[in-house]
């Protein structure tokens, strides 16, 4: 072990490493469910929009898996923190890597991630850290076209025909346990946002549920109370959907290591 | 005797766009500055996770290198963040001319005004797809002459 403590105070990178993780394997994992639908989608529109989605994910996820490995020190890059990590050293929230159940379900986590993503890249473009404030400034305008899209669909089919608004509704019901987890704040968040890298999480909490009310009211759906949150993901302590995805996303380059096109 | 910098945006405004290849990464506004002592050319990415990237990067390496220009080295920059206001208007033109129809300027973002149709200049259009064929381009329909098209979307 190195000696990091010192640096720790005004810098500090091994709590950097982790944010960053947390950061792009959001957007990873996010990405690899919603590629899922490649050629699955009820429409062809729809089908290019959540692969467009998904590519704008990857895109963050290696600009921020990138930069870990760089603030590592540890001579790893994007595509081996990528394809050569194991569930549990993943830092992603519970939230993306639900199943993606029907349509409805889909938008619902879409719609609950990108409403969060877009408060709290709207925080990380202030980051002290001029190369996640570039990232977030980039990924803003990408992020901003995602919660908007996945907004207009939670209201067409929450105030749709009766089907699609039960199914909306039940989508939602799956997903409502991990909001929670997005606004929890741990002591990687705390030095982080002490250091003004990034936002505090749970100052996002009020603008969020604004943001919710807003289009639930539009969608005609109702807002009930949270059930108890469903924690963890931070921590590495997945549900056993993760393990899933990572034997799809990973077993080629496991499998072939330095496998090129 | 032209600039290095003159020399290089020449070679660049003959490097296409993959996915849309009638315009340049010139017109498009990707090349941000290009650098002497030691001699760099920066570009920037249209999309963070935008395939053509990575193909833009080595088309760029080999037109330099054709034209003798192999010790330019090329560079990546996210800051300040592209723009479509950075597309220039002969590049507009030719977005047009090819059947897409330009994107406006982002202070009109919000207006969410309608593209003008680029078969028949109508702006009697309408979405179909907020994502269309490539992460820059959403899909639209023109009413009055019923052609679709791709927008370039304003970002």
């Amino acid at each position: 072990m190195t000696t990091a403590s010192s640096s720790a105070a005004s810098r500090p990178d091994p709590a950097l490493f982790d944010y960053l993780l947390r950061l792009g394997d959001d957007s990873l994992i996010l990405a690899q469910r919603l590629s899922e639908w490649c050629g699955h989608a009820p429409m062809i529109e729809v089908d290019l929009s959540m692969s467009n989605v998904a590519l704008d994910l990857v895109g963050q996820a290696m600009l921020f898996l990138d930069y870990a490995g760089q603030v590592e020190g540890k001579g790893r890059d994007g595509d081996k923190l990528a394809f050569h990590r194991d569930a549990l050293r993943f830092r992603n929230c519970l939230l993306v890597e639900q199943p993606n159940g029907d349509f409805g379900q889909t938008m619902a986590r879409q719609y609950l991630f990108s409403t969060w993503q877009r408060l709290l890249f709207q925080g990380l473009v202030k980051s002290t850290d001029a190369q996640i404030a570039g990232i977030a400034a980039k990924a803003l305008k990408e992020i901003e076209y995602h919660a908007d899209w996945s907004a207009e669909w939670v209201v067409r089919l929450g105030d749709g025909t009766p089907e699609s608004r039960e199914r909306m509704i039940n989508g939602f019901a799956w997903m409502w346990r991990f909001v929670d987890e997005l606004f929890q704040v741990d002591e990687i968040d705390a030095a982080v946002a002490k250091a003004g890298i990034g936002p505090a999480r749970d100052s996002l909490r009020s603008d969020f549920d604004a943001a919710l009310k807003s289009t639930f009211e539009a969608a005609t759906l109702p807002l009930t109370p949270l059930p108890a949150a469903v924690l963890g993901g931070r921590k590495g302590h997945h549900s056993e959907h993760l393990g899933h995805i990572l034997a799809e996303m990973q077993h080629l380059p496991r499998s072939y290591p330095g496998a090129v096109w | 005797m032209s600039t290095l910098h003159d020399r290089v945006m020449g070679v660049l405004a003959g490097v296409p766009d993959p996915e849309v290849p009638v315009v340049s990464i010139v017109d498009l506004g990707m090349v941000r500055e290009v650098r002497e002592n030691p001699s760099v050319v920066v570009i920037t990415p249209t999309y963070t996770g935008c395939p053509a990237t990575d193909v833009i990067k080595s088309s760029i390496r080999v037109a330099l290198d054709s034209a003798d220009l192999r010790d330019v080295a090329v560079e990546t920059t996210l800051s300040p963040p592209w723009t479509t206001d950075w597309i220039s208007e002969s590049g507009r033109d030719k977005l047009r001319a090819y059947g897409i129809a330009p994107p406006p300027h982002s202070s009109q973002l919000r207006a969410k005004a309608s593209p003008a149709c680029p078969r028949c200049n109508s702006t009697n259009t309408q979405e179909i797809s907020r994502f269309g064929s490539t992460p820059c381009k959403a899909l639209w329909r023109c009413l009055s002459c019923a052609e679709p098209f791709d927008h370039f979307k304003c970002h």
